[in-house]
Order: structure tokens, then sequence, then C-alpha cells
């Protein structure tokens, strides 16, 4: 785990409990004449680099995202009792779909003023393999001698649910035993001007960064811009259970699909009948019901579609007031990551699962009229709540292009 | 510059790129860059950008492409300072 707020799975635990904000104020996008000046950057030292890299791979190196997801894929690695060995085999059992949502912008802009300027051959060496957009899982096979499927998934914010969503399915289909699957994300102007640009960010506290992603609130303005990345490493569960290795949860169904376009869709609005769809077939994929989900994980910007989101999750739940289950948003502390949000947002799901709390979503002490016309207030936590037994936790991430992808994550008890 | 001096210029170069300390340690005029030193061949382009940055040359692709060994570096870093 790589988030704004947190380094490693204590870091971010304790963030997410604490309800810590990772949002900051960055000099650099005022001096840019940036409307949103603030974002979320994981603060990641020297030191801390070279816990991953070595002092070769850094050199030249200007890829923010690929360093994240390495850092995230790593630690997922060890954590799940693996072993990392430059002189190992190559493992055939084992591969990696990790996603992203653009190539690293901040190595293209170096390499393109090379090339302007008449300097190509100054690229050096390492410019194709941090700008290609499947870098990140390059880098990570190299670094754990994965032989299985290596490859990286893009479709914009729904990125980091879909790659698991594809692990997922390779593992149930017998061609691999182990996929790590996550998301990352860059930073900086270079890759939130976009979005500055369509006025879909909040501009509104840029002196106050800590309370300016208030997803679910009536006082949202727009996403705060977020990077890092969350990574997971899925595994067959007889293989899991062989090497006794330490089980999170169990990914009990997913689904995914598009919107088209069509009905309220657009490239940069959800068709609703589709969200709904998609929950639905997640839901009948895990073989659960609908009353089984004892939390949601939402995808909730703090833009003005969070009362639509809400919205579609008590249609295709056919649940509503106090029965509608526990939802919060991450971005509230972590800002939108990006490609890299559905996998950091799924990585603080399954620690609410495994430790049976429920992480505050800070910031919407006044929830937005809307929202609280469909579901009781007391079903968005403004506290932490701990000992809240939990079983089964919900997570979908929407992404521009009309795209969803939701997944069901559910305690697994021996 | 003498001899020794390039040398040891050359050893600072190239050893982040380095993957056989035994190579880099028995540095000599005849140490070969890929067989003796295993530096990785991609590489070797940016030994010879920091040969280029060191030394303030421009080296050209015929003579990157002889650079494979410390003798032959030796020689067009030469060739290159006294066209200067």
């Amino acid at each position: 785990m790589a988030a704004p707020n947190g380094i490693g799975i204590p870091d971010f635990t304790n963030a997410i409990k604490n309800g810590i904000s990772g949002i900051r104020f960055y000099q650099e996008l005022k001096d840019l004449n940036f409307s949103c000046c603030i974002g979320g950057i994981p603060q990641v030292t020297e030191e801390q680099k070279l816990q991953y890299f070595t002092p070769l791979q850094l050199k030249n190196f200007n890829s923010p995202g690929i360093l994240y997801g390495c850092m995230a894929g790593m630690d997922a690695w060890k954590d799940a009792g693996l072993t990392i060995d430059e002189n190992s085999g190559t493992d055939w059992e084992s591969g990696t779909v990790f996603g992203t949502g653009s190539s690293s912008v901040e190595k293209l802009r170096e390499s393109f003023y090379k090339i302007d300027a008449g300097n190509v051959k100054k690229l050096g060496s390492t410019a194709v393999v941090q700008t290609m957009v499947s870098g990140v899982s390059a880098y990570l096979s190299g670094i754990l001698g994965l032989g299985n499927l290596v490859t990286s998934n893009s479709s914009a914010c729904c990125t980091g649910t879909e790659a698991i969503l594809m692990g997922f399915e390779r593992i149930q289909s017998g061609k691999a035993k182990r996929m790590l699957v996550g998301g990352c994300s860059d930073h900086g102007p270079y890759i939130w001007g976009g979005f500055d640009a369509m006025k879909v960010m909040s501009y509104k506290h840029n002196d106050d960064p800590e309370i300016a992603s208030r997803p679910m609130s009536a006082t949202a303005s727009g996403f705060v811009p977020g990077s890092g990345a969350g990574a997971l490493l899925l595994e067959a569960l007889e293989s899991a259970l062989a090497r006794d290795a330490k089980i999170y949860a169990e990914v009990s169904g997913a689904a995914i699909n598009a919107g088209g376009q069509r009905g309220s869709g657009s490239m940069t609005a959800p068709n609703n009948e589709a969200v709904q769809r998609c929950i639905k077939d997640a839901i009948e994929n895990a073989g659960i019901h609908p009353n089984d989900i004892d939390l949601i994980n939402g995808h909730l910007t703090a833009t003005i579609k969070d009362a639509d989101e809400v919205n579609n999750w008590s249609v295709a739940l056919n649940r509503q007031g106090n029965d509608f289950p526990y939802i919060h948003s991450l971005k509230a502390m972590t800002g939108h990551c990006l490609g890299a949000a559905g996998a950091i947002e799924s990585v603080a799901a399954i620690l609410c699962l495994d430790n049976d709390f429920i992480f505050p979503s800070i910031n919407c002490e006044d929830i937005h009229p809307d929202i609280s016309a469909i579901i009781g207030t007391e079903k968005i936590p403004q506290q932490v709540l701990e000992n809240n037994k939990l079983q089964v936790v919900a997570k979908a991430s929407f992404g521009f292009g009309d795209v969803n992808s939701c997944i069901i994550f559910k305690k697994y008890d021996r | 510059m003498t001899k020794e001096e390039l040398i040891d210029k050359l050893k600072g170069i190239v050893k982040p790129y380095v993957k056989n300390e035994e190579g880099f340690n028995n540095l000599d005029e005849n140490t070969d860059f890929l067989n003796d030193l295993k530096i990785n061949s991609a590489n070797l382009v940016d030994v010879i950008l920091d040969i280029e940055n060191e030394f303030d040359i421009i080296i050209d692709n015929e003579s990157m492409e002889k650079m494979l060994h410390v003798k032959a570096a030796m020689e067009i870093i030469n060739a290159k300072l006294s066209e200067k």
C-alpha cells in the first residue's frame, strides 16, 4: 500500500481508523494557475525508495506511479509469505495484472523536451520501459520472477477494481495459482491538469486541504486528486491453505460492465441502469443475498454524482433507510487516486473486513439531503466503528468511458 | 590525463551498472563491459551518456558501437578530447 495517508499496511490502517487525511497544499499547482491547488501524494522518503529499488533502477527514474506500484506489489507479495529473490527461478504459477490510468507522464514530458531539442540520444535506456503502459507490471515481473500472465489493464477510475476481477477470473479458470493485482497512478500537474480544466475538482478549500474532499456532503464541491498504489495477492484457496498463508478475505464474486454511453450515461457520467446491473451481477456471481452486505465501500468522489450512486446502490440492493448497509468513502482521506483508486480502496475494504472496523467517512457531517432522503444518516459513520462484525463488504468503482466494476469481499473463516 | 586517471574516472562511471564485483575490482585496459563486468547490454547507452557528460564530449554512433571494452573507450575518449 502506498496511499497519500499511509505507506504500508500498519500506517495505512492507523490512518483510516483515525480519519487522517493525506490531502496537502502544493505550491507548484498554484504557480501553474490551477483552480485546485491541493492533492493526495504518498509521502515516500529517498531512504524508503532504496528499500524497494536499487540505485541503478533509480538512475534517471521519473515514474512515481511505477514506484508506488512496485512498493505496494512487493509489500503484498511479502505479506503473503512469499519471498523476493533475484536469483530464484521463474515462477510459472504466478502472474500480475497491475493497471494504470495513463503512462508515466513526467517521464514522457522529460523525454519530449529532449526529443524536441534534438537530443533523442539522451533518453538513455529506460525511457521506453518507464513510459510503456505495462511498465509497472514489467518492473514487478522482473523483481518477483513472475512467469504467468503479466499485463497492465486500463479503464480509467475502474482500473484497480478491474485488475482484481481479471486476476480473480484467471485463477478461477485454473490458469494461475497466484495473481498479484492492483493499480497505480502518477501525480502532479500533467496528470491532474485535464481534470482541473473540466472544473470537476474542488477549488474551495485550497487553504484547508484536509476538509476539501467531501464525499456525500451537501457542501461537496468536486473531487480532490490523489495518487499512489494498492496491491493484493490473490491465490487459489488450496494453494494458500497449503502454504498456511495469512488469508485477509475471500473474493466472493465480481462483475464488470459498461453503460455504452447511452441513457443517463456519457463519456463522463454513468448510465445508472448499467451501474445497478453491475452491482446485481456481482451479488449473483458471489451467490449471496443483497441483505448479506454489511458495508459498502463506495466510489463516491465528492461530486454531484454521489447521490446518484447512493440511489443506484439502494435500487440494486432494494434496501433503503436504516435497512441500508453502512456506506463510506475512502476518498475523503486520500482524494481520488484515479487508476489506483479501486485498488487502494479495496485494500481498505479488506482491512475493515479482517479487523472488524468501519473507518469514518470524514467531511460529511452535513450529509447531502438527496442522500439522507434515501438512506438513514447513521449508515454513514462519522466516527470509526470498532468491533463491528463484518462478513461481506461490497466495493465498486466507476470510470470515464461509462465503465463499472464491482467486487464482493467475504470474510474467510477456516 | 594519465592512463591511470582515465581508468579511475571510467571506474566511477561504470560502477552503478556493474553486476560482477570481481570483474570490477580487477578492472584494467582489457576489461570487457559485457563479459567481465556483466553490465546489461541495454545499459551500455547509459554508460556512454555518462561518459559524454563527464568529459563533455560527443560520441558518435560509429564510436559507440566500438565501445565494448575499456581499451576502446579510452582510445575514443582520448581521440574526442584531442579534437576539442
